[in-house]
């Protein structure tokens, strides 16, 4: 709070272009995924969602600071650990919980579920269950916009685990030689599941792995959501205007578990509370704060309506009919 | 590809080389660069990429180059293209060229059926044409599907079958089988290669035993014309299936299950089906061809029936 009273250098952020309008945006969406995924794992405790969950807790600033940067018109393909890129992409929060609830109303109408989230009119193109079986989409994708005349870009967020999968090379190599306008972001959050990635990968620096393809590759400080926007905004430009494709690695955390159904034997209690020293919307929030651009009572303010927002997902959710059974066989084809 | 722009072909070698076994040849030089597109070695990033752009809008046609690699990006199929429309009700619309068939002593890496692997999986449509007009006809009518298609194509049939392909934009209805002879004792199911064996047989059963064959070439294995194939069984009373796909989880069995289950009261005989022994493809030719149905076995096969 000192600090605010006797500042005189520039924000961080000064050569970003982002009006205080956007900062805002970019810390409510965090704190939308932060709230709406602990009422799901509330939801999920009380068996109100089936099946499996993964949650995104801790890797907030990896999503919003790669999607805030986008036009409307370009593409998201994600993995199964979905809901904070379709929250931050802003898809309905209704029918997101909706579709953790399994329920005709929910953003893939009940057929998808948690690792299976999508809305076309977002272009948030899912939503892929199987580690590393997505990437390859992604560059279709983005072929296809090039194909097309179009300008869009097309991002691909994976886990670090997916990288040890041959189509994930197949792919960078595929995206390099074709010059396609395409991102992936690399989320290294430490554990595939359960095994650390010194357990899993050989080398030593994760991007390099795109070295082999001569691809533009960096590493990122994923819980921070500004370096993230800044490093994507530049990767954007990359792809929009040169067709050339990035991999860049974006390092983070997560605080819960793998699913939840995870007891967490493979790490230490302290390498969890080191991390959440570093919460990507608290450090966030206490800079937004420090810059004058939100006031402590205004981030209450907003937790509140946040708060609302997620307990009438989950009202709607809960009101919500199940899916009739004559739609299991209405879309095996179109 | 010449009334919609958003038909592309991908494949390894289908450009300048024109394809392994040709299919392609003159594409290149025709449509450019843009739209015949040579890829790398790397079936599964061909198979997720062919997928992420028929969401967005295009159709693309991707060849693999023998059907056997197609395991290498089975997940792609199975798992992606097979199951966007169930979860998101958008269409997927792309082909997948499958080459496959033995009988032209490939070995054992070169020569799969692969079409029980995918009739097993909802989601996909399979055609597998016997003769050039069908051929044309079903890729044409692929292409233009919005489903992820697989497009069997025999490899044997690439030589030793020759007929006439009308120059006209006709399509070949996927879902509908074809009586390719009219008979009244015993219908053959079959499709792809089997159709000739089972034609040059019904032949012989006609000239040697006086027995009446029906074939039907079933061209799409999924859909099945199930009507079809009834109202033979419920004519003829007795029925083979035959395919070249080894007989253990080939769709000969599920054919035979639909059979008993609906036309139970018409059978005269048991159902019998005839394929290629349960083992890998040999490459040897002499036990090549003991492995493969040919028309002998078919004509063995029907005279049992006709006895029974």
């Amino acid at each position: 709070m000192k600090e605010e009273k006797k500042k005189t250098t520039q924000p961080r952020w000064s050569d970003l272009n982002l009006s205080n309008e956007k900062l805002i945006k970019m810390y409510r969406d965090m704190l939308l995924i932060r709230r709406f995924e602990e009422r799901a794992a509330q939801e999920y405790g009380k068996g109100k969602i089936g099946g499996f969950c993964h949650l995104y807790i801790g890797q907030e600033a990896t999503g919003v600071g790669a999607i805030a940067p986008l036009r409307e018109d370009d593409f998201i393909y994600t993995a199964y650990r979905d809901h904070g890129q379709a929250l931050a992409r802003g898809m309905d929060t209704n029918g997101c919980m909706a579709e953790l609830f399994g329920k005709v109303t929910g953003v893939s109408k009940g057929m998808g579920g948690s690792m299976h989230f999508y809305d076309l009119s977002k272009g948030f193109m899912g939503g892929w269950g199987i580690v590393g079986g997505h990437p390859p989409l992604a560059a279709g994708s983005a072929f296809a916009t090039k194909y097309q005349g179009r300008d869009s870009v097309t991002i691909c967020f994976m886990g670090e685990a997916s990288t040890n999968q041959g189509v994930f090379h197949e792919t960078l190599n595929m995206a390099q030689l074709w010059k396609l306008p395409v991102i992936f972001i690399c989320e290294n959050n430490g554990y595939g599941m359960g095994t650390a990635i010194s357990r899993a990968m050989a080398g030593e620096e994760l991007f390099d792995k795109a070295a082999g393809y001569e691809m533009a590759r960096g590493a990122v400080n994923g819980m921070d959501v500004i370096e993230m926007y800044r490093e994507m905004t530049i990767a954007i430009e990359r792809a929009r205007k040169e067709n050339l494709p990035t991999f860049l690695e974006a390092r983070t955390y997560r605080f819960r578990g793998h699913s939840m159904s995870d007891p967490g034997q493979y790490r230490t209690k302290e390498e969890i509370e080191e991390y959440k020293k570093r919460d990507p919307i608290e450090t966030f929030g206490k800079e937004l704060v420090a810059e004058g651009i939100l006031k402590q009572s205004d981030i209450e303010l907003m937790d509140e309506a946040i708060k609302k927002e997620v307990q009438e997902a989950v009202e709607f959710a809960d009101a919500s009919p199940q899916p009739p059974i004559e739609v299991l066989y209405d879309n095996i084809y179109a | 590809m010449e009334r919609d722009s958003s038909v592309f072909l991908l494949g390894e070698d289908i450009g300048p080389f024109g394809g392994a076994f040709k299919a392609t040849k003159g594409f290149l030089q025709h449509f450019g660069e843009d739209r015949v597109v040579d890829t790398v070695l790397a079936e599964t990033a061909i198979l997720g990429a062919a997928t992420g752009a028929a969401v967005v809008g295009m159709r693309p046609v991707a060849e693999i180059q023998f059907a056997d690699f197609v395991t290498t990006g089975f997940s792609q199929l199975v798992n992606n293209s097979a199951s966007v429309h169930y979860r998101w009700h958008i269409p997927c619309p792309m082909v997948v060229r499958l080459p496959s068939g033995a009988g032209i002593h490939g070995g054992p890496f070169h020569s799969r059926n692969p079409e029980a692997w995918f009739f097993h999986q909802p989601g996909f449509k399979i055609v597998a044409p016997s003769t050039p007009y069908d051929a044309k006809g079903l890729i044409k009518a692929a292409v233009r599907d919005n489903n992820p298609v697989l497009y069997l194509e025999h490899k044997r049939l690439y030589r030793h079958i020759k007929g006439e392909v009308p120059d006209t934009d006709y399509i070949v209805e996927i879902g509908k089988g074809d009586v390719k002879r009219t008979g009244n004792d015993i219908s053959v199911i079959t499709y792809g290669s089997m159709v000739h064996m089972a034609l040059e047989a019904a032949e012989v059963l006609q000239n040697e035993n006086g027995v009446s064959v029906e074939v039907i070439d079933l061209r799409s294995l999924m859909p099945l014309d199930s009507e079809l194939i009834f109202s033979s069984v419920r004519k003829t009373g007795k029925v083979l299936i035959a395919h070249e796909d080894n007989i253990t989880g080939g769709i000969g069995g599920e054919i035979a299950a639909m059979i008993s289950d609906i036309c139970f009261q018409f059978l005269d005989a048991p159902i019998k089906r005839i394929g290629a022994i349960d083992t890998p493809t040999p490459y040897s030719p002499t036990l090549e061809e003991y492995f493969l149905p040919n028309t002998k076995k078919v004509v063995a096969a029907l005279q049992e029936l006709a006895a029974f």
